[in-house]
Order: C-alpha cells, then sequence, then structure tokens
C-alpha cells in the first residue's frame, strides 16, 4: 500500500474530530460562558391559532433575577425588515409578514409572544411563568390537505386563501390512454428533525456597535447577512461563529427569531445575551420537515415500459415561510421519475400554510418526498402489470450517460444496473422468498416482506445560473483557500460549515492527496465569518461536492504556481516537470526534485523567485458547479411483521450507494447509517402528531419515537462507484442518500409481509395499529 | 427543563420521613427519581419538598417470610432482577423488574416507587395485582398492610396517603405447579407498556384450573381481567378466555394507541401470556 492509501482520497482514516468530541472537550454553545451574560427565555404561545389581546409583563419584570422582558410590539422598532424568506418561488407567492415575536396574533403553538431576560435560567424560567398574556382564541387548521380546500379555516386571514403558490413543472403529455395507469394517494406526516444538540445562540455586543453572535447553525454566512439586514446593521458589524455543532439535519438551516432577538437585545442592554433550546422547546420551536399530500400517477405499456408521471403535491408549509420554506417541496421537483426514463412528465406543487410549526429543510428536503412515491408507485405498477418488480425497475432505468431527463436537467453519471445486481447478490432473495412462502403455508403469527427502493437523486446545491432561474435569490458556488506555511504544513479555510460531518477530516486528506503531505499537517478553519472566506455554508449534501471541489481547485492553484517556483529553482523550463503526490520530478533527470512543501518555504523567504512574481504560496478559489450531483442506488429491506400485535420490525437492511468518488469510507458509512436510520423512522416511527386545534401531542422524547439502536439490525453496505464526471474528482453527495432511499423500501416491505392478506396499501409511519387495521379492512 | 423551586431534605430514618412528611402536605417522597424527576423537570409536578429516602438503606432488602418473600420497597430494580430468592420462589417479579425502562432506570429506579407512583403504564403494578400481594404502609398511626386490590386507586393514585410511605412489599412463594408469564407490547426497547398482562395460572397436566390475569394500562390503574380468569376456571382454551381480556376495561386513547387497539393488543397479549404460562 502506498503512502497515500493510507490517508489520501479513499483512504478509511479515524475522524479527527472525534478524539476532543468523545472526550467532552468540544465547544458547543452552551458551554460559551461569559462574564455578564443574561439569560434569554421565550414565552410561547399554547394556542395553535388566536389574537394576543393583551400582555400583562409587570410581575415577570418584579421577579427575582429580572433584567427586562419585552414583547413583540416593544421590540416591533428594532426589525427594519420581516423574518427573511429566501426562496419566493412564484412571482405572486403569498408571505404574511412575521417578526421574531408575534406582535397581535400567533399562528402555531410555540409562536413566542414575549422574552425575559434574567440572571439565571432559573430565574428566567420562573419569571416566563410569570407573564400573563390574553389570547383570543381562534378556530386552527392543521390538515394540510384540508387547508388548501376552498372554504377551509384561514390561517393569515389577510391572505383570504391559505394557499402560498402553485408551482408547475410539465414535459410532454399525459398518456391517458395507455395501458395501465395506476393512481395513489400518499400521506407523508411532518417530522421534527431533532438534531443531538438543540439551537442555542450567545450574543455579545462590542465596542463600537458591532456583535458576535454564536449560534448553533449549518449557516454562518448567510445568517450573519439576513440578520444584519433584517436589523439594519452593516454586515461588517455583525460577526457570526458557528462553534462545534451537534448535528442539523436541515433544521439549522434557517435564520430563526432567537438569533435576531439575542442580537437585538445584547444591543439594547450592553450585555452579552444567552438562550439555549429546552429539547421539548425543539419539538415545537425549531423547523419540522415534510407534512406533504401526494398524488402520484403512472402510465404505462402493457409490458412495463412508462410513459408518463403525473405527481400533484399539496405540501404544508406550517404557519409562516422561514428561510427556505416554499423551495422544499421544489427540491424534489426535478426528480419524481427517479432513476427511470418516462418521457412525458408533469408535476405541480401547492404550498399551504397550517396553523403548525413551519416547515423548512430536513434531511432530504423535497427528495424523500418524491422518491417515497414514487417507489411504492413502482411497486403498485408491478402488480398491475402482473410483473416483477425488480424487472419492472431494470426496464425503465436509464443507463444511457450523460441522460436529460424530462424534467429538464441532465445527469452526468451513474450504473443503476450495477447497483442493483450488487444488491441482490448480497440480499439472497431466493432464499428469502422461499422463507416468506414457508412461514405463510405455516399461517406463522410472524411475516416477513421484502421491499425495494432504487433511486437517483439531486444534490451538490447548486449551479447558481439554476438557482437563478428558480428565483433562490442567493448562488450556489462555495469558496476554499489553502495557505502553503513555511513549515511545511497546510492552512485550509473552507466556506463550507461542518455540524457533525467530519469535514475537517474529509478535507486534509483531499489536501494530502492532492499537495503531498499527511493529513494530521494540515488544519481546517471554519465557521466563523471572521477567518472564512465568504462561503455558501453546509446543507443539501453540498460541502464535498462545490466545497471540495472549490478545495481541489485552490490547489490546482498552488501546484501551479508551485511548478513556477520549482522550475525557476531547479533552472529547467515548467515543462519539463512532472508532479504527483506532491513533489516535481524533472523528465528524464530522476533525481533532480522539489516538493510543494519546498516551494512553499522558497515562497515564504522570497529569496529567489522568478521575476515578478508574488512571494507567498497561498490560493483561494471559488467554484460554481457546472452541474448537480447524481448519486443513486438500490436498497432493499426486510422486515418482519407480527400480524398479531401489528408490530413491523426490520430484520435486514441492505443498501448499495453510488456516490462516486469516496474521500473516506468510514465518513461515507456513517452518513449513510445515519440517514437510514431517519429513512426508518420516517416509515415506522416517527410523525408529528397534532390535534384538531393544533396542539402538539407527542412533542417530548417519551413519545415522539426516535428510533434506538435497539430497535434497528446492523445495516448491510457496499457501493458501486460511478465518478462524477462533473465533478473534477468525481465525488458525489451522500448526505441525504440514506433517508432518501429508505422508507419507501421499508413500507414496500411491510405491505409485502403482508400482501397475502390482501393489503395494498399503509400509510406511514406504519405503526402497530395502522397494520392491525390495514390487516383488519383487507381480511373483510 | 428547570423544575419548579422546592426545598429539599435528606430522611435519615422511616421515622424522620414520617415526621418530614407529617409536616408538609405538599412534600413527595423522593426514592430512585426516575418517574418523579422528569415530571418535576416538566413542571408537571411541583411539590413544596422533597423527602429523599434514597439513603435509607434498611428498605433495601429480599427477605423470606415463611410462604411469603418481603422486598423492602427500596429495593432497586436490578436489585430484584438478580435477586436469588425471587428467582426461585417468584420469578415473574425478578423477570418483570428485568423488564422495566432501560438498564439506567432499572439501576435508579426502586420497586416501591414503582408502585406508589401508581402510573397505569407501569409494569410491576400489574404484576403485583396478579399475584394478591400485601403493602406495607407506615404512617403516624403505625402501620398498616392494604392487599394489592386495594392499593391502585386512580391514575398516579395509591392507597399510601399524605405523611405516609409504603415500606415493603409481600409476595407469596409459587409453587412448581404455577405458571407465569408478563408480557407487553411496547414500540422502543425503552418506552412504557402500550399493554402489558401479567398471568399467574394453576397448573394440572398441560391444562389451566385456575388463573390470575391482570392488565397494564388498560385503564387508570391496572386491573384484573376477571371475566378471562372466570373463563380459564370454567374451561375455556387460552384462545377462548383471552377473547375476554378487554371486557370492563377502560383504556385511554392517546399517541400509542387508541383504546379500541388496546382492547386487541390486551386479547394478544392474553393469549400469548396464558399459552406461556402452561408451556
Amino acid at each position: 500500500m502506498s503512502a497515500t492509501e493510507t490517508w489520501g482520497i479513499g483512504a478509511p482514516l479515524k475522524r479527527k474530530e472525534d478524539d476532543p468530541l468523545l472526550r467532552g472537550r468540544g465547544t458547543y454553545v452552551d458551554n460559551i460562558d461569559l462574564p455578564g451574560t443574561v439569560v434569554m427565555v421565550v414565552v410561547r404561545s399554547p394556542y395553535a391559532h388566536a389574537r394576543i389581546t393583551s400582555i400583562d409583563t409587570s410581575a415577570a419584570k418584579a421577579a427575582e433575577g429580572v433584567v427586562a422582558v419585552y414583547t413583540g410590539a416593544d421590540l416591533r422598532d428594532d426589525w427594519k425588515a420581516a423574518m427573511p424568506c429566501a426562496w419566493p418561488v412564484t412571482e405572486d407567492m403569498k408571505n404574511p409578514e412575521h417578526f421574531p415575536l408575534a406582535v397581535s396574533e400567533v399562528n402555531y403553538q410555540g409562536d413566542g409572544v414575549a422574552v425575559v431576560l434574567a440572571d439565571t435560567r432559573a430565574h428566567a424560567v420562573d419569571a416566563a411563568e410569570l407573564v400573563d398574556v390574553d389570547y383570543e382564541v381562534l378556530d386552527a387548521i392543521v390538515d394540510v390537505a384540508a387547508a388548501a380546500e376552498d372554504g377551509a379555516t384561514l390561517v393569515h386571514e389577510e391572505l383570504g386563501t391559505n394557499v402560498s403558490y402553485v408551482w408547475p413543472l410539465e414535459s410532454g403529455t399525459f398518456d391517458e390512454s395507455a395501458d395501465v395507469i395506476v393512481k395513489h394517494t400518499y400521506i407523508q406526516p411532518p417530522l421534527i428533525p431533532n438534531a443531538i444538540e438543540p439551537r442555542g445562540v450567545v450574543a455579545r455586543p462590542e465596542p463600537g456597535g458591532d456583535v458576535t453572535l454564536w449560534s448553533a447553525t449549518q449557516i454562518p454566512h448567510i445568517l450573519r447577512l439576513l440578520t444584519a439586514a433584517t436589523l439594519g446593521m452593516s454586515e461588517t458589524k455583525l460577526r457570526v461563529i458557528a462553534p462545534d455543532v451537534g448535528g442539523g439535519f436541515g433544521s439549522k438551516l434557517d435564520v430563526y427569531a432567537e438569533e435576531l432577538l439575542a442580537v437585538a437585545i445584547a444591543r439594547r442592554l450592553g450585555t452579552p445575551v444567552k438562550w439555549i433550546e429546552e429539547r421539548s422547546e425543539n419539538a415545537l420551536a425549531t423547523i419540522h420537515g415534510r407534512d406533504f399530500v401526494t398524488t402520484l400517477e403512472l402510465a404505462a405499456t402493457k409490458d412495463g415500459k412508462i410513459t408518463s408521471l403525473r405527481a400533484n403535491v399539496i405540501a404544508s408549509m406550517g404557519a409562516y415561510l422561514q428561510l427556505v420554506t416554499p423551495g422544499i417541496p421544489l427540491l424534489g421537483a426535478w426528480i419524481y421519475a427517479g432513476p427511470y426514463e418516462i418521457p412525458n412528465y408533469s408535476v405541480t406543487f401547492t404550498g399551504v400554510f397550517t396553523n403548525t410549526t413551519p416547515t423548512d429543510a430536513y434531511r432530504g428536503a423535497g427528495r424523500p418526498e418524491a422518491t417515497y412515491v414514487l417507489e411504492r408507485t413502482m411497486d403498485l405498477l408491478a402488480k398491475e402489470l402482473g410483473m416483477d418488480r425488480v424487472e419492472l425497475r431494470r426496464k425503465n432505468f436509464i443507463t444511457e450517460f450523460p441522460a436529460t431527463i424530462a424534467s429538464g436537467l441532465t445527469i452526468d453519471s451513474g450504473d443503476h444496473h450495477a447497483s442493483l445486481d450488487r444488491l441482490l447478490e448480497h440480499l439472497g432473495l431466493e432464499e428469502l422468498e422461499a422463507e416468506q412462502q414457508a412461514r405463510r403455508d405455516r399461517g406463522d403469527t410472524k411475516q416477513i416482506g421484502i421491499g425495494f427502493s432504487t433511486y437517483n437523486e439531486m444534490c451538490g446545491l447548486a449551479p447558481s445560473r439554476i438557482l437563478g432561474a428558480i428565483r433562490y435569490a442567493a448562488g450556489g458556488w462555495e469558496t476554499a483557500t489553502i495557505r502553503c506555511l513555511p513549515t511545511g504544513t497546510f492552512q485550509v479555510v473552507t466556506g463550507t460549515s461542518p455540524h457533525g460531518q467530519g469535514h475537517e477530516t474529509a478535507w486534509s486528506q483531499i489536501v494530502a492527496d492532492q499537495l503531498g503531505c499527511d493529513p494530521s499537517e494540515v488544519e481546517v478553519l471554519h465557521g466563523d465569518t471572521s477567518i472564512s472566506p465568504y462561503g455558501l455554508d453546509t446543507y443539501g449534501s453540498r460541502s464535498l461536492p462545490v466545497g471540495g471541489a472549490a478545495l481541489w481547485s485552490a490547489g490546482e492553484k498552488i501546484i501551479e504556481k508551485a511548478r513556477e517556483i520549482v522550475a525557476h529553482q531547479l533552472e529547467v523550463a515548467a515543462d519539463d516537470l512532472e508532479y504527483e503526490a506532491g513533489t516535481f520530478t524533472v523528465k528524464g533527470s530522476p533525481d533532480k526534485e522539489m516538493t510543494v512543501k519546498g516551494a512553499a518555504w522558497a515562497a515564504f523567504a522570497a529569496h529567489n523567485l522568478p521575476d515578478g512574481m508574488e512571494p507567498n504560496l497561498e490560493a483561494t478559489a471559488t467554484y460554481d458547479p457546472p452541474n448537480f450531483s447524481w448519486p443513486g442506488g438500490a436498497h432493499a429491506a426486510v422486515v418482519e411483521v407480527d400480524t398479531g400485535t401489528g408490530d413491523a420490525r426490520l430484520i435486514r437492511y441492505v443498501a448499495i450507494d453510488d456516490v462516486g468518488t469516496v474521500v473516506n469510507p468510514l465518513i461515507v458509512d456513517g452518513q449513510v447509517h445515519g440517514g437510514i436510520t431517519q429513512g426508518i423512522a420516517t416509515a415506522l416511527y416517527e410523525e408529528a402528531i397534532y390535534d384538531e386545534d393544533g396542539n402538539l401531542a407527542n412533542g417530548t422524547m417519551a413519545m415522539y419515537l426516535v428510533p434506538s439502536a435497539a430497535e434497528l439490525p446492523s445495516y448491510e453496505l457496499d457501493r458501486t462507484e460511478t465518478k462524477a464526471t462533473d465533478h473534477p474528482f468525481g465525488a458525489k453527495g451522500v448526505g441525504e442518500t440514506g433517508t432518501i432511499a429508505a422508507a419507501p423500501a421499508v413500507i414496500n416491505a411491510v405491505i409485502d409481509a403482508l400482501s397475502h392478506l390482501g393489503v395494498t396499501d399503509i400509510q406511514m409511519p406504519a405503526t402497530p395499529e395502522r397494520v392491525w387495521r390495514a390487516i383488519e379492512e383487507a381480511q373483510q | 427543563m428547570i423544575p419548579a423551586s422546592f426545598d429539599y431534605e435528606v430522611a435519615e430514618s422511616v421515622e424522620h420521613a414520617l415526621a418530614l412528611l407529617g409536616a408538609d402536605p405538599d412534600a413527595k417522597v423522593l426514592a430512585g427519581g426516575h418517574s418523579l424527576v422528569p415530571a418535576l423537570k416538566l413542571r408537571v409536578s411541583r411539590p413544596s419538598k422533597l423527602v429523599d429516602i434514597g439513603r435509607l438503606s434498611d428498605l433495601a432488602y429480599v427477605r423470606d417470610a415463611g410462604s411469603q418473600l418481603a422486598i423492602g420497597a427500596l429495593t432497586r430494580h436490578a436489585a430484584v432482577q438478580g435477586d436469588p430468592l425471587l428467582q426461585e420462589h417468584c420469578p415473574i417479579v425478578s423477570s418483570t423488574a428485568g423488564k422495566v425502562g432501560d438498564p439506567q432506570v432499572r439501576h435508579r429506579g426502586t420497586i416501591g416507587g414503582s408502585l406508589a407512583h401508581g402510573d397505569p403504564a407501569s409494569d410491576l403494578p400489574a404484576v403485583i395485582l396478579a399475584l394478591d400481594a400485601e403493602l406495607v404502609i407506615v404512617g403516624a398511626g403505625g402501620e398498616r398492610t392494604v392487599a394489592a386490590a386495594d392499593f391502585f386507586t386512580g391514575v398516579f393514585q395509591t392507597a399510601v396517603g399524605p405523611g405516609e410511605l409504603l415500606t415493603e412489599i409481600r409476595i407469596p412463594k409459587l409453587g412448581d405447579a404455577t405458571g407465569w408469564s408478563y408480557l407487553k407490547y411496547h414500540r422502543r426497547a425503552q418506552d412504557w407498556a402500550t399493554v402489558g398482562v401479567a398471568a399467574i395460572v394453576h397448573r394440572d397436566n398441560g391444562t389451566a384450573t385456575s388463573a390470575s390475569v391482570a392488565l397494564t394500562n388498560m385503564g387508570g390503574t391496572t386491573l384484573r381481567a376477571a371475566s378471562v380468569e372466570a373463563a380459564v376456571a370454567a374451561g375455556s382454551s387460552p384462545a377462548e378466555a383471552a377473547a375476554h381480556a378487554a371486557e370492563g376495561a377502560e383504556p385511554a386513547s392517546d399517541t400509542a394507541a387508541s383504546a379500541e387497539f388496546r382492547a386487541h393488543l390486551a386479547r394478544v397479549l392474553t393469549e400469548r401470556a396464558l399459552m406461556e404460562a402452561l408451556a
């Protein structure tokens, strides 16, 4: 094994991040204790929809340790703009103006109405109970499909409708006279993202009106820009730091009320302000994901060639539009056909307000919702055609790449047959089917089912021109700087903002591979707007596809400058130098060589550089991706269903993913593990349950069922590797693949386990009660 | 997750605990804390004072008391689970203690705390009820013994009154002719029972001659499935008897299950528990 195989691109290097984090030496926002800090607690509405008739803060203000109490009205003039939404998806999109604290009306349970600032958290919590708010309770609307109908209770009376926007994408004409048409409606309930670290904020006022803001965020750069804009500050007055951040899954890709409140109040009080979200507060106050009702139709020839697809998506926005709320459903708009070649394509999205926590990005963001309805419907179509479900998928796979798909984008690369072949090698389908048949023949209480999901997704957000065309406010490029230090070490500054993904390790491996050093010689800085180049942060599986490419481009600039330095020092022509893994050699004179590290010293000393060359070996590159990133793969779930209790449990899960070049297989496996687990959770366990008045009924970890290791089997993971042609070293995104693929595989497996009983549909999550009812109904 | 403010006192003896409790009707007993502390943190429980009995180590024991076994109220679930006397003479208790919560809960939570908390979703009340156990309560007026059938009086309510302390649980020794089972359905390993069934079956040649069956989370308290017991006594098969499992029960509907599904689960689990107890 050569040196680079042990630590370069592709090496299973243990994460640099883990040692301090596992020893409890990370620095999360709650670890930041500044002298004189006052603690903020938000008073939240217990009602989903109500008018605020009065707020009496006098008792709270008089309570022990209280520094200040503010209502929405008190702070209204602090906001120079409403809470930002960066993705007005249509020209006429309806966006109700809202502020960090409600002023006259609350629109979901948990909407903030006042804040208490006190010397300790205990005093702040006690005083928050003394804020006396009178509400006039209004009718609430929770169900997204009902909210979309005419005459529904309105969330925002002033809009005259609950519909925020209608966004269609159409190519070709649906074949109404096809041999076979299947149509089904699917409910995908709201989910609570549950990052292991809830949100948290510390804002410190600095001399001259500046503020330093620490936040458990995925997006320090975007947060700085939009916080400054909302408060009417110069962007230069605000420094945002994302310290160690304990997960996000998209829920920290937002500009939240508490971030704005902390900055505004720190400026008012002249003291640091700290707010740490409680776990059950997180269930209400941090965005939810999903909440879709989708009708999907597929038309096919009788021999199984799919000719048309039509999707009608009703997507809940929740009560307000957060940072990218309206755009989330659209992130799936181009991939409702998944890995299949379907010439006629029509999708329509209706964004609808409900009296629930605002929705926004949650792992996969629009693409799990698309993949779920497609892969469920593929099984329905196979059944309707009397065709094997695996064969139906094979028959419709896209096989020629690059492939321009009906939705208008071009997939650069992929090999779906290879992934599916590998999956079947691992799965042992014949044995499983024999076991299934034996259990059916015996009439066993516990039946097994096998479910498939072959998927293709688009991530790596994103080509800036395309973002512009779909009305997103910003671009999708990323930036990286490499500084070659005189000691032969490398400092990398990235505009991405890791919150658990392991960028410090992966970025070190890329630099080590490209510039010839050990990963331990690379320092990776991130997450601080005062030190990093302007970046666009971490979400949408973009960091390696875009940020990693920017880093690679910076490395290429380093090599080119180093080549000139080396040529000058060795007194040869630059064209006579060959470069490999950090070392330049002279063609035909292999004893003459010089490393990038050597060039770095020469550039630092600057005693003998080519005429006119700037000293110092440092490069910054900004990379705007030419295309999205297109990972894909094939997953299979094997479930055991207890037909007595209705309990459905995973017994095997096999995943073959194709994410192109793998920088670190340990990190990739970790991403796939977590992603699959969240997909399984969606299928079997998790659902934010609201009652008809809009009360969140399961907002604690005792009742919101995040599965644990005890409920899950060890996953069987493997990969095929089809390099991305639109990426400098062939990598594709991996952060969301598991979540996108897993849920339909699991539900298809549950239905397969019960198909002999006549069960054809189960709504997710497939709770024991839903399984039981499905069996009961099928038996009638 | 910060409790409302409360006073805290460490009891040095049972008598001291009773004096502290008697002096403050809004005081609560703190034993293992694994039910009370979460309720405090959510501010759904707001006692004026906590009387910590956690150091009364003489309340942690399992003793042979002739035809009965006596379990000190402060015996932790893990100790109950591992106790050789219980494993030999009344294994349904040790086995069920091993199914409570998760390992952390079992190493802090106590049998007395679990019973006195009166949570209809807890596992041990059904076992105690099916066993016709006796519970020893002490107060200012001295000691009294309450039958399990009279102990659970409502949701989070028991026969332990203000100023009183549950000190001991007395359970019968089961003979070789007695089969047992405690089955519960719960979604995740650490979840409360959606429904649970405790069955004690007296066997003769592989058939049941009589049974005691108690249900978890099928109403405001654990309750006996009297119709099932009558059916078994009348010679019904487990399947026939189990069909009566939900008769008279009024289970709650919540996010884990509807009342209708709980009734179904009670029937399924009762049949399985009777079969297991007979095996």
